[in-house]
This record gives C-alpha cells, structure tokens and sequence, in this order.
C-alpha cells in the first residue's frame, strides 16, 4: 500500500505494509537513521519522534496511523529549544554509549517546548519513558536545566 | 577480569609497550591509511577523515589538511575510551584538541593488542590502564618526526624547535602539523629511547575537565552504530531462537514466511531458524509466521528456583578451597560468637540499550565484519575457525555500541558466529542480524546466579577473629578460552574475586567454591565477581558492626588499618558526605561500603528514605583512587554510570526461569532504572600521581551494599537478597 507521510517538512509516498511502525519506515526505507529501536514496545523511548509536536514512542505507530501527521525526527530539529538541548548535551559531556540519547533529546526538547522553566519533578515525569542503561539521567537533568536557562535567562524568550 | 593479575602486570606493560610501539613504528611507512568507509552512511563531517592522512605510526597518522587522527585499539561502548585515549596522544603530541579526531583500528591483534591480555580486546576497565604509556608514546613519537621535518626544512638544531597547540615553530617561523605531515612522514621512527615524555607537572590535557569528547554526532543522530550500519543489497536477518537453552530445531515449516512481502530467504542455522528479508519488520513478522517444533531432550528444563535451592544445599558442604589462611573451620567450632548469614543472588541480563546485531558479509574464505567489536582477535580467530581460513581473511570494521557492561565480549562469539552463518548461507550478500529486545533479553549470557554463606567468630572486642566463606554457582570461565588463564584447580578467580585477599584484617580465613555445570549461558557482567563478593563482603561487615555497636565507618577503620587506599578513600567519602554529623531528614538512612577492584577503590556513602514498604535512594557520595584520572569528567561520569548500573540491580533487576524458560521478556518485566529513581551523585577523586587503573566497573560493586547498610540502619534488618525488597 502506498503512504503519503510528511517527515521533517517533505513529504514522502512510502509503498510498505500498514502495521509497519513508522520507526521502521524511517530506519529503513527513509535511510533515518538517528531514531534508534531498543525494545518494540514503547518502554525505552529510544524510538521517540515529534508527531504533531508530542514525543511519541514510534515503534508502536503504525505507518498507516501516520498519515496526515507532523513527523519530526531528530535529523529534523530545528527549535531554539531543540538547539540549546543538544549544546547543553556536548559541552556537559552528557552520552556515553550514546544509543538512547536521540531519544532522550527528543523528549528533552519536547519538554522545553512545553515548559520553559521545568521542575525536577516536570523532568521525571517527561524524562522516565527514556531508559539509558549507562545512567546518564543525572546529566541529561543537568542538560535540560542548562537549555532552559537560556530561556528563562533571555527574559521569558519561552 | 582477575585483577590481581592485571595490576601486577601494568608496569611489564609499560615496558611491553615500548617494545611492541618500537617495533611498530620501525615498521611504519609513509603509505596512505584508508578510512573506514559506509555506503550509504551518514558519519558525520568529523569522523570522515580525508584519505589522504599521513602515517607517523600505528596510531596517529595527520593529513596535509591538519586534522590528527588517532586510531584508538578499544571498544567506544560509552566509557570514554576515544576521549580518553586521544587526550594521551594529544598531551605528547602538544596538538591543537580542537584539530584531533577519533576513529577505531581495525582488527589486527599484532598492532593493536591489549597489553594486559595479550591479544586486542576490551575489557577489565584496562582500557586505560593498558595504553597510558603506549597512547603518549606514539604522540611523542609523531611530534618527534614533525620537529625532524622542521628541522630539516628550516636547517635549525631539532631542540631548538617549539611545539605547542598544533604549531611547530622556530623563531620567526612555524608551521602547522599539516603542513609538515608529509615530510614528517618520510622521518625514520624515533628510538624510543630517545622519546622525554612529559612529567605531570606539564600536563595541559592530562588531568583537565573541559576537553570536548570526541565520540562525536551522539547528540545529533549522526553517530554510526551498527544498527545503522547499511550496505548495498544488504538483507536483515532475524532468527528464531529456541525457548529453552540447549533446545535444537526438530522440524519447521517455512511457507506462510516466505510468503510475507519482503522476506527472501528462511532457513536452518545451528541456533535456529533464520529469516532473511529486505527489512527488519518484515523479516520479523516473517518470524512470526514460522511453525517450528523444538527438540528439547538436551535443553535445560529446570527453574531458576530449583537451582538456587541446588546452591542452598551446597553452601552447606565443603568446596574446592580458593584460599585458606590458619584455621578457621577449627576457631570458629570452638567460638561461642558466631554470626552466619547466607546471601543470594539472580541471574542478571545485561540489557544494553543497543540489542545485539552485527553485518557480515562471506565471499568463500573471506569475512568482513561490520559491528560494534569488543573481543577483536577472539571473534577474528572464532570467524576464521567456523569458515576454515586465516585469521587475516577476516576484516573488521568496528562502529561505536550501543552499550556493553559486558555483553558484546561473548567468549564464544555467539551473536557474531550466528551473523557469520547467516552470511554463509547467501553467499556475497551483506546480512545484518538483529536481535529484537525479546531476543536479547532471553539469550543468555547473564551473571550467573549465585548462593554465598558466610560464618565469622568474633573476638573480645567485636571484631571477626576467623572467617569461613563458600560460594555456590557456575563458573564463567569453564569452558572459554580464556580458563586456562582464569581457571587453577577447579578455582574459576571470577568466582571468588572480593572475598578472597580479603580487604579487612581477619587473621583466619578459608573461601571454598562449588561449581556446578548448570545449563543457562553465562558471561561477566559490569565488574564480573565483585557484583556478588563486594555485596557480601560490605553487608556482612556492616552485621558485625552493628553487633558490636559500633559505626559503620569507625569498625571498618579500625579492620584496615593495613589497607591505607582503602583507609584514605573511605575517609574522604566520608568526609564529603559528613558522616556521623550531617542530620538526616525523618525516615532517612545512611550506609556505606568500600571495595576495591579493577585497580581502584571506591566509597560510597548513600542516604535512603523509607516510607511504608518503599524506599528511594536519594543521594550518593562516592570517592574514587584510580591513579592519574586523565579526564576527571569522564571519570566522574563513569562513576556516575557505574553508580545506576549497580543500583538498577540492587532494586529490581532479575532474570528468572520458570521450567527453563526466561520469564523476562523485555523492559516491562526487567524493569531497569528509569530517571526518576536516580539518585544524586557527588564523586570525588583522590589527587594521585599512580598510573591510571579502572574507571568503567569500580564504582558498580559498592552501591548495592551500601543501598542495604542504609535500609538496616533504618529497619535493623540485614538485607542478604538482591534485588532489595523491604517486604
């Protein structure tokens, strides 16, 4: 079956299965290669795209429940947010093995698009869908801290 | 890893290291080094060195456009090891950091083993330990070529010429390492005698926090993992393991796979059936419409319950002895003080973000590898073995992993060979094999589960006069490669290591060691026998402080006193943490273990907070003595790591059979540690001038102690199972 599916602003026709989940799609017929797969089952958000602007686990999202949605990958990132996320991410060394980490920017940005100012509790609440197993989560907290001073120090830009 | 060993053997590495680093570089031509390149892959700007780099030795080669490249030996599975390596490298090399980039050797164990296990592989957190030297060698070596060039071109004495920050110079003069590369290249290899690295008082890299780390693109999706590793014509492969270890394919029925869109091939490999199709969904719901019947007459069958009811009974008998020191079976008969308290361990898989895969792609008698290589020239011998050909006709390419703890260096190569076999069967076509989560999860290969009991006789004062110590559980080492290093009269050193050498000062000791030949796949996992022995050790010791009324860290003290690093590590994480006159808010608690391993000792001090039947971990002081920290952020950052990995297995990872089958599917049933039950983390580093030694697992053994120290100081309980429950 053929799939108009629009991802990072163009549009793609995709002639795949259905139950396809969009992860698959991107990996391996779009050549996206940043979303990782790590479990198939929405519990590690390795997977985690923008659909509409919401994080979502997209190992689970068919291709045919895509269609007609705004499907942003991290190659697709573009907000202020987004930017802050990932400078916050190098210069306080926050991947290790690096796996989960497009993910975990993918709900960090989401969140700050969001929230401008989170709250430790806001970040658990965003962040606990995205496992890494090297346990970065102390500095992905200090990241997402980081990205949202910009904000919050650029007089409430957010 | 046997540690002891290992120590023992870092300074011959040093010297080791000149040798086989001279012998290299005589060796080293000005011949042109080729990238490892994808088709199809998108590495980013950074890793995509020209071509045209120039080689000055094995591992540092520089491009006419002055980009340094550093071919690092190790596995980047997270630890750091580019960063790290590089930093050694640059320091000699008194490079620009900003000009210096990272890329994996490829497999060749002549050029590029480690020189603690003899053979080019990653793990026993040597990665450091082992290249220090060897890492600052070559980039004093590379320098010494450029300042020849300089020297050369501008006819000026060779010590008159300066080098600084990526610039040669003299005088007036100066030129960038680009600019000199190639006639740099043309210099004959330095002697090495001839080679002043630095001392440490001069270190501008060594020792610095803020270098920028340089296993680039992991922020922005453009890292390369095998995963994302593509190939024209490239198949993915799923395959259909049996349900109980040990089972074979007794028959099966391919038709409703085959004739899923997409899925090309369906066929019978040793561990298996596989399905080959054009991509991962399709080959799996390939998978899925196999009908396949399990031969099971040499599977194992039992639960994980009988096996450590089988370990429960053997703690109970006399072991294989590991160490004896007096006679403490005789003292602690005749001691009217005994405590005893029998402690009991899970299987635990190691769930790495990234599920196992790997390329290959079988021409005839030639291999190439595409993959995330922990175990070098053990998968390059276990590849030419299965095709019948010369280690040299198996090339690997190595990309970064998805995290490892252990995993991806398999003593039988099982996820690799499988890949190999696939590959085999579509001769010349590029299979990449994936695992689902499922798959991963339900392999093998998990810390062994284990039974310890321990019995010590107090003296007049409360501290232990004699210690008894018997461990039941399979060995990891039987049966690999690696036994006849590993493995010495029935004693597999990964079993024991932690208890044996004991850390506290008891004049009598014996460690005795069942180890029974159980069915279920096993393998080292983040600091491999200390994730038992230092849980053991800690909790056992805390009991008898406890007993004997007295602080934990005063009673551990007063028994180390022959111990001076672990003395000095326990005393500065207890100072930083304020041991003994920080308050505590209601329902907190506080407890502590120290432990060394992998050449370095750790301290950690945890605040836990109970409520009913739950508790939280809510913040961790540790302290770490890993000789010179080259990057203390990377150090801290592992220590960090370490900290999450130990505590996820401290509250709630279990792997569990059920008539041998894995009840644990995936992360809903292996429930790992999610953000919001990480602790804060402090770490401290011990100032030291030592020689590097391990930063990936020392920081993993402490934490589960500590975690059940804090919850008996607030429940009185001793905690002797992991996972922890206080109900």
């Amino acid at each position: 079956m053929a799939f108009l599916l629009t991802i990072n602003g163009e549009t793609h026709e995709l002639d795949v299965e259905g139950d396809m989940p969009l992860l698959w799609v991107v990996r391996d017929h779009l050549n996206l290669t940043g979303t990782k797969f790590g479990c198939g089952l929405a519990q590690c958000g390795a997977c985690t795209m923008h659909i509409d602007g919401v994080a979502a686990r997209t190992c689970v999202l068919t291709v045919a429940d895509s269609v007609g949605k705004n499907i942003t990958t991290i190659e697709g990132l573009q907000s202020p947010q987004a930017m802050a996320v990932q400078q916050a991410w190098v210069q306080l060394q926050v991947p290790q093995c690096g796996y989960c980490q497009s993910g975990q920017v993918m709900s960090a940005t989401a969140l700050l698009e969001k929230n401008g100012n989170p709250t430790d509790a806001d970040i658990d609440a965003a962040m606990s869908g995205n496992i890494c197993r090297c346990g970065t989560y102390p500095r992905i907290k200090a990241g997402i801290k980081m990205a949202a001073a910009q904000f919050t120090n650029a007089a409430g830009a957010v | 890893m046997n540690i002891r060993r290992l120590v023992n053997a870092e300074s011959a590495a040093v010297d080791s290291g000149r040798r086989s680093f001279l012998k290299l570089s005589a060796g080293a031509s000005a011949g042109l080094m080729l990238g490892v390149s994808f088709s199809g892959s998108s590495a980013s700007a950074q890793n995509a060195v020209a071509d045209t780099a120039l080689e000055m030795n094995a591992f540092v080669s520089i491009s006419p456009d002055n980009i340094v490249k550093v071919l690092i030996k190790h596995l980047e599975m997270g630890q750091g090891v580019y960063t790290g390596l590089a930093t050694c490298v640059a320091e000699e090399l008194d490079a620009d950091w900003k000009q210096v980039v990272c890329e994996h050797a490829p497999a060749n164990t002549q050029k590029y083993a480690n020189l603690l296990m003899g053979q080019q592989g990653t793990g026993g957190s040597t990665a450091m330990a082992n290249s220090f030297m060897q890492m600052r060698q070559a980039g004093a070596a590379a320098k010494a070529m450029l300042v020849a060039a300089a020297a050369d071109q501008w006819q000026v004495p060779a010590k008159d010429i300066k080098v600084s920050d990526g610039m040669v110079s003299h005088g007036n003069r100066s030129a960038t390492f680009g600019e000199l590369a190639l006639a740099a290249a043309q210099q004959p290899a330095p002697d090495a005698s001839s080679l002043t690295l630095k001392n440490p008082n001069e270190f501008k890299l060594i020792g610095q926090d803020n270098t920028l780390r340089k296993d680039v693109g992991k922020h922005n999706g453009t890292a390369i993992y095998t995963q994302d590793v593509k190939l024209p014509g490239m198949l993915t492969a799923v395959v259909a393991h049996s349900p109980r270890f040990g089972g074979k394919v007794k028959s099966f029925d391919a038709s409703a796979a085959l004739a899923r869109r997409g899925v090309q091939h369906v066929f019978e490999i040793d561990s298996g059936v596989a399905v080959l199709a054009t991509d991962y969904w399709s080959a799996t719901k390939g998978r899925e419409l196999l009908t396949i019947e399990w031969d099971d007459s040499a599977a194992e069958t039992r639960s994980s319950n009988d096996i450590l009811l089988q370990y429960r009974g053997l703690v109970d008998t006399a072991g294989a002895v590991a160490e004896s020191h007096g006679n403490a079976d005789h003292t602690l008969s005749r001691s009217s003080d005994v405590t005893e308290l029998v402690f009991e361990y899970p299987y635990l898989a190691h769930a790495q973000m990234e599920p196992m895969n790997c390329v290959a792609q079988v021409n005839g008698d030639t291999a190439e590898m595409w993959y995330g290589c922990q175990s070098a020239t053990g998968d390059q011998a276990a590849i030419a073995n299965l095709l019948g050909t010369d280690i040299n006709n198996v090339r690997i390419n190595t990309v970064f992993a998805g995290g490892g703890f252990g995993r991806r260096a398999n003593p039988a190569s099982d996820y690799v060979l499988e890949a190999v076999r696939i590959a085999r069967h579509v001769q010349g076509t590029p299979v990449k094999l994936v695992w689902s989560r499922e798959d991963d999860m339900q392999a093998g290969y998990y810390r062994p589960a284990y039974v310890h009991k321990i019995a010590a006789s107090l003296d007049d004062a409360g501290n232990p006069s004699a210690i008894h110590i018997r461990i039941a559980g399979q060995s990891i080492m039987a049966g690999t490669s690696m036994a006849a290093l590993m493995v010495s009269n029935g004693i597999d050193n990964t079993s024991v290591e932690g208890l044996t050498e004991f850390a506290y000062d008891v004049p009598e000791r014996q460690v005795e060691l069942h180890s029974p030949e159980i069915g279920v796949p096993v393998q080292w996992w983040r600091s491999v026998g200390h994730t038992h022995t230092a849980f053991s050790k800690e909790v056992f010791i805390d009991a008898l402080a406890r007993k004997a009324g007295a602080d934990p860290v005063a009673y551990r003290l007063g028994l180390l006193t022959n111990n001076p690093r672990e003395t000095a590590v326990l005393k500065l994480a207890a100072e930083k943490a304020e041991w003994g006159t920080k308050e505590l808010p209601e329902g907190w608690g506080r407890g502590v273990a120290v432990h060394t391993s992998f050449g370095s000792t750790v301290a950690e001090i945890v605040d836990v907070s109970v409520q009913g039947n739950t508790f939280k971990v809510e913040r961790v002081v540790a302290a770490i003595d890993c000789g010179i920290a080259v990057n203390p952020s990377i150090v801290r950052a592992q220590v960090e790591s370490a900290i999450a990995y130990g505590l996820s297995a401290a509250l709630a990872d279990e792997v569990t059979l059920t008539d041998g089958n894995v009840d644990q599917t995936n992360f809903h049933t292996y429930r790992v540690l999610r953000m919001n039950a990480m602790p804060e983390v402090e770490t401290h580093i011990v100032a030291s001038n030592n020689a590097p030694s391990g930063v990936g697992e020392p920081g993993t053994p402490p934490i589960a102690p500590a975690v059940a120290n804090a919850l008996a100081a607030i429940t009185g309980r001793t905690f002797t199972r992991l996972p922890l429950k206080l109900a």
